[in-house]
């Protein structure tokens, strides 16, 4: 039973590690899908984390904060957008000025409203997203599997979690069920058929780019309104890029970039399990070797699992319609 | 009884200092094939952007059906009931058929009803015009008539009554070609307008009912088909009287210069592109080498200038072994040795378009007498060099300190030309001499080829233009599937018999 109980949570806590990434990844496919290139899901993740904290805890109400954080979100999407999009502007170079300057800006409006450097208050109970027990939870626990199942894995996380997996289908959905998603990944690979057929080339790229603006923001809310009680600096580390990488695994579709997240997130759920654990035979791992396992296993993958990763063709180029 | 369906009266359009259509007038009647010809750059494609609604005209006026109407995108087009096929089609390779011919005409937000009913309307359309297209296969698994004809399906499925056609031939077959022209002739009978831009005078001869001459961005003359000829046509495109049919002596074929034993090639991803050739080139002669694109044509150039690797076989010049899988001479090896090259590509592998003229018109031979002394370039000798031979080969305009990317096409393929052919070399590999050459050039390009083949050297030229492969050749093959499927002496073969060889018919 023990055996079994340390596989549940460790299934629970992949699920809770996983979640900012698959939002991350999700914005990330609408984003690319259309043509444009995102490594500003880093930075705008930082940035959503900073206004739900901050917004939560002058409104009260995390989904103040969450709102705020969408708002903040879609405006740097927007400026993606602009720079991108209309002026032409390298993808890149856009994307790592929004994520250099969030850093600081986050830093230094924490440092000047609370006077601590990148740390915003605690919230209390009230200004806080809190776990969500799933109905029954309690009186099925003792059930044998479907108790551990249903009360271990499933109940108990915050509303972020269940938001993300129901996500996916959603995205799976729009991006290939719909006449919107049909749009969004011609212009992605070929505008000019696009421009051609009669549809705005570059209003396309801005509503794919802010659907990316409001999914990012939760995953940033889920960070320091939800597993967290504050923002504090630089605390999105790296998910950003991690959701793009598993984006990119996922061959820019939601259901292999699900996969990807998970995978990603169980290495490191199983990587924070076996610092401090005896093993049979072996002894305590050095924990060094341990937080190793997460990279190492990416680049196996990478290297041995994942087949060639085919990006939208038109990925990167602004759209010029005249010589 | 005529009446006009579009109406062009004083469209001017320019792009930054470019003039690219001044004062157009263009009266189109309901019903007929009209074709437009011009050279590259006269002006046409922008003339039909403009009517297409992609570009903006910066005056002027459009009417359709007499009424007057605000072009600012396609989608004003299309619903006036313009539709137009792309020399680049404008397909999405990685979608269906279906996909891409419902692609903003949905219909509808989530797909259901509206989508049974597009593949029933589409289905329709296919036995109307015949088009015989599978509405689930994948665009990439399509062939270019195919595609070409996916794009015609999209525009009559949108509705077009008006049917633009930019330069529609030129990456088909003749037996495409063949295809297509009866489906245009089946949409004309339908009652459908249709509008050729073409610069190939025998399409227009061919199928047209109208003609209208661009040049320079301006429209030169309009006449009804049946009133004119291809000498008059052309000179009214050029401005000048053009030679259409090449001057050229009997062949005098002399000893073997250069020669290919069982040659297999393979490509970048490993697959075997060129099979088992053998061929033979004997000085003064030309062999033309025919075939659709991507039958192998590339990597047989490429394997013979030195650039890819031989998997097996031998490659002989003037009698001695240069190359096969084991000891390969690489292409400065074989330049020195008299063998020339003018790649297919000119733009990525003839060219650093991005430098001056001049530096382009000494690469390769920079490291040579006069242009360098101990490995610094004599800047002087360099100049006065590249001014006497942009002269000579009429390289427009004659400065050598201008980016070879602002050449045009045809001046471009000139300084490949005039570097190649300025070194008498024995053997001259050509991989699509006028690819989007215009036709003053062209003219003066085959000149050039011939002269080389009159002074003894042997040559094999690539192309996929037919009617350039004719014109030249003394002797043809052609490949298909990296093969050799035929050869034919120039003197008793027909385009047909060509055609039915590169489609691997026979």
């Amino acid at each position: 039973m023990e055996f079994l109980s340390d596989i549940a949570s460790l299934i629970n806590s992949t699920l809770r590690i996983s979640t900012p990434l698959v939002f991350a990844a999700m914005a990330g496919i609408f984003a690319e899908r259309s043509g444009v290139i995102d490594f500003s899901l880093e930075g705008k993740m930082l940035m959503a984390a900073f206004v739900a904290a901050v917004g939560s805890y002058f409104l009260g109400n995390p989904w103040l904060g969450l709102l705020l954080a969408i708002i903040a979100c879609v405006s740097l999407s927007m400026l993606h957008g602009f720079a991108s999009v209309t002026y032409k502007g390298d993808q890149v170079v856009s994307c790592v000025a929004i994520n250099i300057l969030i850093i600081g800006l986050t830093t230094a409006l924490a440092a000047a409203w609370f006077g601590q450097a990148g740390l915003t208050p605690t919230l209390n109970e009230d200004q806080r997203f809190l776990e969500v027990n799933l109905p029954f939870a309690e009186s099925l626990r003792d059930v044998p599997i479907i108790g551990t199942i249903y009360s271990d894995i499933l109940s108990g996380h915050y509303i972020f979690v269940y938001l993300a997996y129901l996500s996916v289908p959603l995205v799976f959905w729009v991006v290939f069920k719909t006449s919107f998603g049909l749009r969004l990944r011609a212009v992605g690979e070929n505008p000019s058929a696009v421009d051609t057929a009669g549809i705005n080339v570059f209003a396309m790229r801005y509503k794919a780019l802010a659907i990316n603006g409001v999914l990012i923001a939760f995953a940033g809310a889920h960070l320091s309104t939800a597993v967290n009680a504050n923002f504090f600096r630089e605390m999105s580390a790296g998910r950003g890029y991690l959701a793009l990488a598993a984006m990119i695994f996922g061959k820019w579709h939601p259901k292999t970039a699900l996969v990807a997240c998970l995978l990603f997130g169980f290495t490191d759920a199983l990587q924070i399990r076996l610092q401090g654990v005896e093993l049979p035979a072996i002894g305590e791992i050095p924990v060094q070797l341990i937080q190793a396992i997460p990279y190492v296993l990416t680049v196996v993958l990478l290297a041995g699992f994942v087949g060639k990763a085919i990006a939208p063709n038109a990925i990167g180029q602004p759209y010029i319609k005249e010589r | 009884m005529v009446s006009p369906i579009l109406e062009l009266t004083n469209i001017n359009k320019s792009f930054g200092h470019v003039h690219a259509n001044k004062n157009i007038n263009l009266t189109i009647n309901k019903g007929t094939i009209h074709g437009i010809i011009g050279e590259n750059g006269a002006g046409k494609s922008t003339l039909m952007s403009i009517v297409f609604g992609l570009y903006q005209a910066n005056s002027g006026t459009i009417k359709v059906n007499g009424k007057e109407i605000n072009l600012r995108s396609p989608k004003d087009s299309i619903i006036n009931g313009i539709g137009m096929v792309h020399q680049h089609f404008m397909l999405v390779e990685n979608f269906t058929v279906l996909e891409n011919i419902i692609l903003g005409f949905e219909g509808e937000l989530v797909f259901g009803k509206n989508l049974e009913k597009a593949k029933k309307d589409l289905k329709d359309l296919c036995d109307t015009y015949k088009l015989n297209i599978d509405l689930n296969s994948t665009i990439s698994d399509l062939s270019v008539g195919f595609r070409q004809r996916v794009e015609i399906l999209k525009s009559l499925y949108r509705g077009a009554e008006i049917l633009i056609l930019d330069e529609p031939t030129g990456v088909l077959t003749p037996q495409e070609v063949d295809e297509l022209f009866k489906i245009l002739r089946s949409l004309k009978e339908e009652g459908k307008t249709i509008v050729l831009i073409t610069h190939k005078l025998i399409e227009i001869m061919d199928l047209t009912s109208e003609v209208s001459v661009m040049r320079q961005g301006e429209m030169v003359g309009h006449t009804k088909t049946e009133n004119t000829n291809k000498e008059q046509l052309a000179e009214m495109m050029v401005g000048r009287s053009v030679l259409l049919r090449l001057d050229k002596s009997e062949v005098k074929a002399g000893e073997i210069l250069f020669s290919v034993k069982n040659l297999t090639v393979k490509d970048d991803l490993d697959v075997t592109r060129v099979k088992n050739v053998d061929l033979e080139i004997r000085s003064g002669e030309i062999l033309g080498l025919a075939g659709v694109t991507g039958n192998g044509q590339t990597e047989l150039l490429e394997a013979l200038s030195g650039i890819r690797k031989v998997e097996s076989g031998e490659i002989y010049l003037e009698g001695k072994k240069v190359s096969d899988s084991q000891n390969f001479l690489d292409p400065r090896e074989l330049k020195d040795k008299g063998l020339a090259h003018v790649p297919e590509d000119r733009q990525r592998m003839g060219l650093v378009t991005d430098f001056k003229a001049y530096e382009n018109l000494i690469f390769g031979y920079h490291d040579q007498q006069p242009f360098s002394k101990s490995s610094v370039l004599n800047h002087r000798d360099i100049i006065s060099h590249s001014k006497k031979i942009m002269e000579e080969y009429d390289v427009r305009p004659q400065s050598p300190n201008l980016i070879t990317s602002n050449f045009s096409g045809g001046n471009q393929q000139k300084i490949i030309l005039s570097r190649e052919l300025n070194e008498n070399p024995k053997v001259l590999l050509v991989g699509q001499p006028t690819r989007g050459v215009d036709i003053g050039a062209i003219e003066f390009i085959h000149q050039r080829l011939i002269d080389m083949r009159d002074r003894g050297a042997a040559i094999l030229l690539v192309s996929v233009e037919l009617d350039e492969v004719l014109s030249l050749s003394d002797r043809i093959v052609v490949m298909f599937d990296g093969k050799i499927v035929g050869e034919k002496d120039n003197k008793n073969v027909t385009d047909r018999e060509l055609g039915l060889l590169m489609a691997g018919v026979v």
